[in-house]
């Protein structure tokens, strides 16, 4: 095969129109040969710029090199060794504003597609049954420490702690392991069983416990963990589900979801499917509120449930903060985008059930104090658009839960809580990291942050 | 793991189950709920702890079988175990916060309707254990539906019954029993409402029009029950409540009930076709139309 360098390799993906009606992955992943391929067109960059790019500083070029001559197992623990879900950010992350954006490849064509090929080594590394393993050295530590939340920040966490020779267990509230990537990002995007549960499987194989159905707060709290239970530390990996509604007349009618309820139905309770026993709606005509990632996922699976899509966003489509790659695979796949646009009633019938969502034009202002032009609505440019559903993904934040039941842990005025350098909160001996800190942001800062607490955890025991 | 320990009919369609469940059986109060899930393809469904015992890790649920996971549940036996058991969820009644002294001085009616006896009997439990006397009208269509009699009769200063066909105690529903003590000069101070959607709206009508201050327990359409999802929303006052972490107990004036029950409704259609799945097994087409 010959290549253009400067062009990624293509990687196969499902047929617009095929993959539109199913729930079977997008992107195909690379073969080998493509992989070998696209390596070879990474330069080995003595200072490698792709290296800052990323949030937990993976050494990419080291991983390429080994790619390249065909050392996949070499690869893949050169990635480990920053990375504990790897196959996951292979899928998830926002190469193209990370790593990808600073690839020298990209000044003159395009960036390395490096997460392709973090993804190559991660699902080929998994079929060869390569592990995590526990260090040959390790000696156990004889402590207990607690982890809340089984997302990634709480999943990279514990793994961590019980390489360092902890013994941990994972509080997780709902029935299955993953956070949002169980029940919110969904199976075209990021396979359950496949990915998910094996990642899953990884962390446990390291010895970790995992105890779902437990809501810390509420049957058990921060302080039971340490005086009743015996931990000596905790992490609060709790995310942040706390979904947002616009507060405008119509909100409550029958049609009307959150983001977060209509995708936890499809992927955490199986509702794509017919045989799931939990019902979904499969709208006709949809309306998503919101242009993040989360919108995407909500108007593609509203698309696969059979209905005509329209995503409605107050910006225009440079603001969109989701991932490129998936607005782009959102447009092949026929959903229309109506920008500059602003929901300001949703209408119902006399049954109470959604008929048509009203929206003003926006128009975009001057630039505010961060620099983003702020969008204004066009006066009288009201119109409606007949739907049968929205769907709210105006995005969340930190559930209080942990918070009101914990004394002394404090948190910002977003809900998010405060922690030092070595993710510490104001609580002694309490950690957290993720989305309940930072607010909704990435599967990478996430696990960034569960890693980072790891070492925190590791330094704050080992003082003691 | 969530073993069925002993299983019993109360009524027509109406079970009760202890279960073993320590994490909720150990911080479980009045007021609060918890989730099952029957498999491990299971839809998760609220029910409200009707009793706990913490020494032996036990909690008690009475549901009445209305759709198709209720029905399987009813299909399960002693022995059996739940896939999932979560909780306690939900705040605990805003009663067992406040100082016995002050319970004592309160006259408090509880008005229980229909499978809703077993979340009063809780709350009437631990304010009786407490040593608060408390009354309590129990409604029902007709007297084969009242359940927990001696319970109930144990745990209650007064207790009144109501069916609608009169063939129980006062004739008429909840509402004519309690218009009937005040018009015999009883008054109480507070009043908490559990049953039907329905029954809930028309008591606190009446409990507004009489002025006693009411308390009434919303079971909503509900997935997590941790406040991630937002379908349990419901209006309070004119702003928006999730029942799972802002209730389930709210104050009844202030409930838009109408609301409520329309959403209550949403799935209507795809539950009721479940349900013909599971009552008429293979045999059902989903061709007739009936179940859309
Ligand atoms: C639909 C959607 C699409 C997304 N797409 C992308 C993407 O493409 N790329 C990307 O990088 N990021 C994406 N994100 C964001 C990313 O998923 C999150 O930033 C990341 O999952 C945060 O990880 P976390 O570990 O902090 O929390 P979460 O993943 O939210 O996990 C928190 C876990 O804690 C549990 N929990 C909460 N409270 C309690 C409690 N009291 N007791 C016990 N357990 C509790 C929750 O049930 C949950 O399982 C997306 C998010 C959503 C919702
Ligand atoms: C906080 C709370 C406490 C509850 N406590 C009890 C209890 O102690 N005993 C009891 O018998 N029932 C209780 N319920 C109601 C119980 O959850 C529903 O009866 C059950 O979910 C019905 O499931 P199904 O599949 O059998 O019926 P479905 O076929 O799903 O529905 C039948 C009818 O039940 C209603 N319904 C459907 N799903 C729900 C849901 N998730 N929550 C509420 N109503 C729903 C619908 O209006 C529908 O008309 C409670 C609900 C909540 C929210
Ligand atoms: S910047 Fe691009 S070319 Fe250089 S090492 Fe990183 S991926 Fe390779
Ligand atoms: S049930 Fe999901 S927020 Fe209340």
């Amino acid at each position: 095969m010959k290549i253009d360098v400067f062009k990624k390799v293509p990687v196969a993906e499902q047929d617009p129109k095929v993959r539109a009606t199913n729930f079977d992955e997008v992107n195909l992943g690379y073969t080998k040969e493509e992989a070998v391929l696209e390596a070879s067109r990474c330069l080995n960059c003595k200072n490698a710029r792709c290296m800052q790019g990323c949030p937990v500083s993976i050494n990419i070029p080291g991983f390429i090199s080994k790619l390249k001559d065909g050392d996949i197992e070499g690869a893949y623990h050169v990635i480990s060794l920053s990375s504990s879900l790897p196959a996951v950010c292979g899928r998830v992350c926002p190469q193209e504003t990370q790593c990808e954006a600073q690839c020298i490849r990209g000044v003159k064509g395009e960036a390395v597609s490096i997460g392709r090929l973090e993804r190559f080594v991660a699902d080929t590394a998994r079929e060869m049954g390569i592990k995590p393993q526990l260090p040959a050295d390790m000696v156990k530590k004889g402590k207990k420490v607690a982890v809340i939340g089984a997302g990634p920040s709480g999943l990279t966490c514990a793994g961590d702690l019980a390489k360092m020779g902890y013994d941990v267990t994972i509080f997780e509230a709902l029935h299955k392991a993953g956070g949002v990537l169980v029940y919110g990002i969904p199976e075209f995007r990021l396979p359950k069983e496949k990915v998910v549960a094996k990642e899953v499987e990884n962390v446990k194989a390291l010895g970790v416990k995992i105890v779902t159905d437990a809501v810390i707060g509420r049957a058990l709290t921060i302080d039971d963990l340490f005086d009743k239970e015996g931990f000596s530390a905790v992490f609060i990996g709790s995310g942040a589900g706390l979904p947002r509604f616009m507060n405008i007349p119509g909100e409550q009618s029958l049609g009307v979801f959150s983001a977060n309820e209509y995708l936890t139905r499809s992927n955490l309770m199986g509702a794509f499917s017919p045989d799931s026993r939990t019902p979904i709606m499969r709208a006709k005509k949809a309306v998503i509120v919101g242009g993040g990632n989360v919108a995407m996922d909500a108007a593609r699976t509203a698309k696969r449930l059979g209905a005509e899509v329209h995503v409605v966003y107050r910006r225009s489509e440079a603001e969109f903060p989701a991932r490129v790659e998936e607005v782009h695979h959102a447009k092949e796949e026929g959903i229309i985008f109506d920008l500059l646009t602003n929901p300001v009633e949703i209408i119902a019938d006399e049954n109470g059930w959604v008929k048509g969502c009203t929206c003003i034009r926006m128009e975009l202002g001057e630039p505010d104090a961060t620099g983003r032009r702020s969008p204004v609505p066009v006066e009288g440019s009201e119109f409606t658009i007949e739907c049968d559903a929205v769907i709210m993904s105006l995005g969340t934040s930190p559930n209080p839960l942990i918070k009101t039941t914990t004394s002394g842990l404090e948190t910002n005025k977003r809900g998010g809580i405060i922690v030092d350098e070595s993710e510490m909160t104001t609580r002694e001996g309490v950690f957290a990291g993720g989305d309940a800190v930072t607010g909704a942001a990435t599967v990478i800062l996430a696990m960034g942050a569960g890693k980072s607490a790891a070492k925190g955890i590791d330094e704050y025991l080992s003082a003691q | 793991m969530f073993e069925i320990k002993t299983k019993e009919l109360l009524g027509p369609k109406v079970w009760r189950m202890d279960i073993y469940a320590p994490l909720v059986a150990g911080k479980a109060m009045p007021g609060q709920f918890l989730i099952v899930r029957v498999d491990k393809d299971g839809e998760r469904i609220p029910l409200t702890v009707c009793d706990y015992d913490r020494d032996r890790g036990l909690i008690t649920i009475v549901f009445q079988t209305v759709g198709a996971e209720t029905e399987r549940m009813s299909r399960l036996a002693e022995g059996d175990c739940f896939a999932d058991v979560v909780g306690p969820l939900g705040r605990p009644s805003d009663l067992v916060d406040l100082p016995v002294e002050e319970l004592k001085a309160k006259k408090i009616l509880f008005i229980a309707g229909g499978v809703g006896t077993a979340p009063c009997y809780n709350q009437l439990k631990w304010l009786h254990d407490n040593g608060v006397a408390v009354d309590c009208i129990q409604g029902a269509r007709t007297k084969e539906l009242l359940i927990l009699e001696d319970e109930m009769k144990a745990v209650c200063e007064n207790l009144y019954f109501a069916t609608d066909d009169g063939s129980y105690g006062i004739h008429g529903n909840v509402c004519v029993a309690l218009q009937k003590l005040w018009d015999d000069g009883v008054r109480y101070d507070h009043c908490v409402v559990i049953g039907p959607m329905i029954m809930m709206k028309f008591a606190c009508q009446l409990t507004k029009k009489l002025g006693i201050p009411t308390v009434v327990s919303m079971n909503t359409i509900m997935v997590d029950g941790t406040g991630m999802c937002g379908a349990c929303r419901l209006l309070v006052g004119g702003e928006v409540k999730f029942a799972c972490v802002d209730g389930p107990e709210f104050d009844g004036w202030e409930v838009d009930f109408d609301q409520a029950m329309q959403r209550s409704r949403l799935y209507k259609t795809q539950e009721g076709e479940l349900m013909l799945k599971l009552t008429e097994g293979d045999t059902h087409s989903g061709n007739c139309g009936v179940c859309k």
